[in-house]
């Protein structure tokens, strides 16, 4: 009796690992099947931690559309997706920054697939301030200036409220606002765009800074250099804080890597990007 | 038969084995990531430099070294005296069916998952600190009330198992002499279970100063050091959670650093607990 206990035990153990060896097996199938006349390869793509999460989504719909095709995205930041587009280690790099005068001479070819915009944010209560220059959205994130009444609102101490090192929108938010200077240090750290909507939205003295497709009716998204932080107003070019989402490859680009392009340039793929960024087409 | 008892018991050892393998392979993974950056750098100069900005390439983190003890300091203020108190009331005063009431909710406590504790802490807490103190919510306090409930069940659990196990006739003999209940809770009780509440308060160290989600969302997570219970902090867990997301090379490798400085803490805290938990069997 419990010898046919034991017994069991092995061919139920024995029958899971079977099971696992099948699943690991079944994703060949369909790739040495491979019908005709269907796209087929596989597609690598590196860099930007900020364009990243948007190309994860591109490429799983455009995988489900064209069962041939293998996307594979990682991160590593703009500047190894530039990188990785020049020496050919990915088919494409991505970047969330324009490129560099030195990685010009590289001669890329470069698709803007979207554009971000990176909101200033304060209280919905902040009825003084509604407006900020590019000059006052640096001074107050440097730390140069901590009282509202400095920028036209009232006697309050400023709570700036900053992302995490390393996070894509604090990159870019330095790079467009900040430049060569620091982040004020005893900001508080939020690790996320919700976080710091939810800090921002409880606290009447704070500011924030959030991608602009997160911006909501619970904060207030002011004027830049009298602009509204509006996708239209980052196309124009009227509002200053925006970046674009660059796709590079080394040659033109063929076969997959070209139907991945046409995709997102597509109504659908574009509708894609809408979800969360700005449309290019 | 004997063989099928070898079985069992080969597959018993399996398990057992694999809990200790697992520890095992993540404090050398965690060793393996991140020594090489702190010897680089210099361990003292890891752990005893107060700037942090991993992307221009200084590491210290000793303002999360202090603020994760400060935090930590703060939840054994504010907790151990309530959870102490009400392991006494449990043990010694309220009556059976009470006492199991109360009981089950404290373990309840236990069950909430820590992002909700850090939901109720950025919703509720901080908003009540900022109105009603200096400072604008996030702060060491915020951090030490949330940890302070969320160390409670630990602390009444154990100390109410080591005041349970304390000899009747030390208490008959302190009532038999003329003390009253109470003197003979502080006098006499208490101490006879003092290293069990010792244990309690250094395993609910353990649980603070390993706490991370709900921590984060209160404290603010500046990497400056706090001058007052009111002022952001931020802890060597925080530091890691808040972060991982999207460092690379040197920044990852300083991360998990902050883990071994973490590693180190919580190893000392749990021998600290096995040594005072072993006095414990002694009373007996």
């Amino acid at each position: 009796m419990k010898k046919l206990f034991t017994i069991s035990i092995l061919v139920i153990a024995l029958a899971l690992v079977l099971i696992g060896c099948q699943k690991a097996a079944e994703p060949a199938e369909p790739s040495s099947g491979s019908q005709n006349e269907v796209l087929s390869g596989n597609i690598t793509i590196a860099g930007s931690t900020s364009v990243q999460p948007l190309a994860e989504q591109l490429a799983q719909i455009f995988m489900e559309k064209n069962q041939g095709v293998r996307i594979d995205v990682q991160g590593g930041g703009s500047s190894v997706g530039v990188q990785s587009a020049h020496e050919g280690v990915a088919d494409i790099g991505t970047s969330s920054r324009e490129l560099k005068n030195e990685e010009k001479p590289y001669n890329l070819k470069e698709f803007v697939i979207a554009k971000d915009g990176i909101a200033v944010i304060v209280n919905s209560g902040n009825q003084a301030v509604s407006e900020l220059t590019l000059e006052q959205v640096k001074k107050i994130f440097t730390g140069q200036v901590t009282n509202w009444k400095e920028v036209g609102g009232a006697d309050a101490k400023i709570t700036v409220v900053n992302r995490e090192e390393g996070s894509g929108t604090r990159g870019a938010f330095e790079e467009i606002v900040l430049g060569k200077d620091k982040f004020v240090e005893n900001a508080i750290i939020q690790p996320s765009t919700g976080a710091v909507k939810q800090t921002v939205s409880t606290d009447p003295n704070a500011i924030g800074y959030i991608s602009m497709g997160s911006l909501d009716n619970s904060v207030k998204g002011v004027k830049v250099e009298g602009a509204e932080p509006t996708s239209e107003n980052v196309v124009n070019g009227s509002y200053k804080i925006s970046r674009p989402f660059l796709m590079l490859t080394k040659e033109e680009p063929q076969g997959a890597v070209k139907a991945f392009l046409d995709f997102i340039f597509s109504p659908e793929g574009q509708n894609i990007v809408g979800q969360e960024f700005i449309k290019v087409r | 038969m004997r063989s099928y008892e070898r079985w069992i018991q080969f597959i018993l050892f399996v398990c057992a084995i694999t809990a200790v393998l697992t520890v095992l392979v993540i404090a050398f993974f965690i060793f393996k990531e991140g020594l090489p950056v702190m010897l680089e750098k210099g361990v003292l100069s890891f752990v005893a430099n107060s700037h942090w900005a991993p992307l221009s390439g200084s590491f210290g983190i000793r303002n999360m070294i202090i603020g994760s003890i400060q935090v930590t300091l703060g939840a054994i203020i504010l907790g151990v005296p309530i959870g102490l108190a009400c392991a006494v009331y449990l043990a010694e005063i309220a009556g059976k069916r009470l006492s199991k009431t109360i009981r089950s909710g404290i373990e309840l406590l236990a069950g909430i998952p820590s992002v909700v504790y850090g939901f109720f802490g950025l919703s509720v807490l901080v908003p009540f600190l900022r109105a009603h103190f200096t400072g604008n919510g996030f702060s060491v306090l915020a951090g030490s009330i949330i940890l302070a409930i969320m160390i409670l069940p630990t602390v009444v659990s154990i100390s109410e198992t080591s005041i349970r196990s304390v000899p009747k006739e030390y208490k008959s003999g302190s009532l038999a002499l003329g003390a009253s209940h109470w003197q003979t809770i502080y006098r006499v009780i208490i101490p006879a279970a003092r290293s069990g509440i010792v244990a309690s308060v250094i395993l609910g160290m353990g649980r603070a100063i390993g706490e991370t989600m709900a921590v984060i969302m209160v404290t603010g997570n500046v990497t400056t050091m706090a001058k007052s219970v009111f002022d952001p902090v931020r802890t060597l867990t925080g530091n890691i959670a808040i972060e991982m997301g999207y460092a690379a090379g040197d920044h990852r490798s300083a991360l998990f650093a902050t883990g071994v400085v973490l590693f180190v803490f919580i190893m000392i805290l749990n021998l600290m607990a096995t040594y005072f938990s072993r006095k414990v069997g002694e009373i007996k």
